[in-house]
């Protein structure tokens, strides 16, 4: 199935949930909304044609306010994008979806922007999930064990945000 | 990773049902960080019923380097030294894996004799990366003479990488659009003579285990996995296709000179530890096949893209003879230029030895990445682990643990 027609049956079948699309790219993406990505990843997974039954990987990258320098080539607005890489292991076709978030929840700074876990529907989700919560700070709503996972549980802040800072010391030990 | 605490309510937290009961007679260990059988640092925290496993907790983070802030400050050659300390016991795979990426997202086309050079040492990594982890589950679970056999080809491997780029373990081999030098008459010479020989080590590592008794019993039936679970907890790699699932990325998704070379995938359908060793054993066969086939059709020709395409370094010849190759040189190696990457985010993945080894790659017109995710196999793998344990004896710890290749280096990053 062409990436035009996958776009339109989702758009279809989740009038509200899809938000845009980028077809030209060199890994073509799908972009939707927090509220509905669970039901479009099952319905991605659960569809007799579609058959997505692997997820390969979750990544966030955060799109930080560029310095001065950069501004003028850089086309975004701060934001912060969760990407999801499905792979369908029948039909051997992979496909990105893509969530956008604000930087902080409701512009508040420290307040992490949230997204529904899809743990529910791959079980691989679990460890992504809380890596890119321990990393680039996005809260999992329903996660099932949603902690840190690569940083110690008492560690502070979020070390793949682009303002993220090193702290003074940890426990002792000097930082920076 | 817990500080100070001793992980009992860990446990109950992590598992609400199992934590309102009040089971006195259940008692926790702590497995590792260190300890001989996890190889390098992990942490398990077992609850046990008597010798029987009832839940298991990894606890991983111990390594954690930070591999993927260090990818968004070392520009796309810089970062190939940082690939080799992931699964540092098949590197080459790993800087294959990167290239591949970093080559997709600039969209550069190399040349015949790399692509075949790239797959000569790809499989050579796989060759090595199954010796040791058959090797070690031999090992864990008392088959030391299997070990050394295993670790005595590991060293004929190490030796054609040395002759081929000079460092033994962290070769840091490929480079942007080429490799760090050509293949030389004398690796040819030395990877001839280990597909020559290495089929006799290989009928003599099978007879040792496959029937083994102590071998076949500690492994058939432990640590199970069905194919939908392979699927829905994302596995990939051996693991995978020991329980029959038949993805491979060399066959579902060519890249470097898979297409051309005939191989077969190997599976199994039992899931279990025996299964997981025999498709390793199965693939480096097929992996000395495939060595066998590019070292024989390896097309002649330059080794890296040409210089026009100002991507990698020019010979020294042309640096120092002709004006064009001193400029390319300049440019390339001055911080402030470098290459020019597209505004585009790209994902790659290779079948590495342990799995599917992926980059995804966010370039933001700089030489270097602007954000560099790695999506290693031995995390989705031990993240599996809990499932695979549970039910079997303390002993079976050590054999699922190996037969899964576990890299604490590349788990953390």
């Amino acid at each position: 199935m062409s990436g035009t027609n996958l776009v339109d049956q989702l758009k279809a079948k989740f009038p509200d949930q899809v938000t845009g699309a980028d077809l030209e790219a060199i890994d073509p993406w799908i972009a939707v909304r927090p509220e509905g990505l669970v039901d479009v990843c099952r319905f991605l997974k659960e569809d007799d044609q579609l058959r997505f039954d692997m997820l390969s990987c979750i990544t966030c990258v955060d799109y930080f306010e560029p310095d001065e320098k950069k501004a003028a080539k850089v086309p975004w607005d701060p934001h912060l994008e969760v990407v999801y890489h499905l792979w369908s292991v029948p039909n051997k076709v992979s496909l990105v979806l893509k969530v956008m978030l604000p930087r902080w929840k409701d512009d508040t700074e420290g307040e992490l922007p949230e997204v529904p876990s899809v743990a529910g529907v791959w079980r691989t989700a679990d460890w992504h999930e809380r890596e890119v919560y321990d990393l680039s700070g996005v809260r999992f709503t329903g996660h099932p064990d949603h902690k840190r996972i690569l940083c110690p549980e008492d560690w502070v802040g979020h070390p793949l945000r682009k303002d993220y800072e090193l702290p003074l010391e940890y426990h002792g030990i000097r930082g920076r | 990773m817990a500080h100070g605490t001793l992980g009992d309510e860990r446990l109950a937290a992590s598992d609400p049902a199992a934590g309102v009961r009040d089971e006195d007679y259940l008692w926790t260990l702590n497995f590792g960080p260190q300890h001989p059988a996890t190889h390098t640092t992990l942490r398990l925290l077992l609850k046990l019923d008597g010798e029987r496993v009832v839940d298991a907790v990894p606890d991983i983070g111990y390594l954690h380097s930070g591999f993927e802030k260090i990818g968004e400050k070392l520009d796309f050659n810089q970062y190939v030294t940082v690939t080799d300390r992931m699964n540092y016991i098949s590197p080459m795979a790993n800087n294959v894996a990167w290239h591949h990426a970093v080559e997709k997202l600039l969209g550069i086309e190399i040349t015949p004799r790399c692509v075949y050079v790239r797959t000569i040492i790809a499989e050579l990594a796989r060759i090595s990366d199954h010796l040791l982890s058959n090797g070690a589950v031999g090992l864990d679970v008392g088959a030391f003479t299997f070990f050394l056999y295993a670790f005595y080809q590991r060293e004929v491997i190490y030796d054609i990488f040395e002759t081929l780029c000079g460092a033994r373990f962290t070769n840091s081999y490929t480079r942007t659009g080429g490799v760090m030098h050509d293949m030389t008459p004398m690796v040819i010479e030395k990877i001839r003579n280990f597909v020559r020989t290495f089929p006799k080590t290989l009928d003599d590592m099978e007879r040792l285990l496959n029937r083994n008794r102590i071998f076949v019993d500690r492994t058939k039936g432990v640590g199970v996995l069905t194919k939908e679970e392979a699927i829905n907890r994302s596995c990939t790699g051996p693991v995978a296709r020991a329980s029959g699932v038949t993805r491979d990325v060399r066959k579902d998704d060519p890249y470097l000179a898979y297409a051309d070379l005939d191989f077969k995938v190997c599976c199994a359908t039992e899931g279990d530890c025996f299964a997981r060793y025999l498709v390793r054993m199965a693939e480096m066969r097929e992996s000395l096949r495939l060595v066998e086939q590019a070292v024989e059709n390896l097309p002649s020709g330059p080794v890296d893209v040409g210089m026009d395409e100002r991507i990698a370094l020019p010979t020294k010849e042309q640096v120092y003879n002709s004006i064009e190759g001193t400029i390319a040189h300049f440019e390339l190696v001055m911080s402030n230029r470098g290459f020019e990457t597209p505004e585009e985010e790209i994902y790659a993945a290779i079948e590495a030895p342990n799995g599917e080894l992926g980059f995804y790659l966010v370039g933001d017109g700089s030489a270097v990445a602007y954000r560099a995710r790695c999506r290693p196999p031995s995390y989705i793998h031990f993240a599996v682990f809990p499932h695979l344990i549970r039910g079997h004896t303390l002993s079976d710890v050590v054999a699922v643990l190996g037969s899964l290749n576990i890299i604490a280096a590349e788990l953390d990053r």
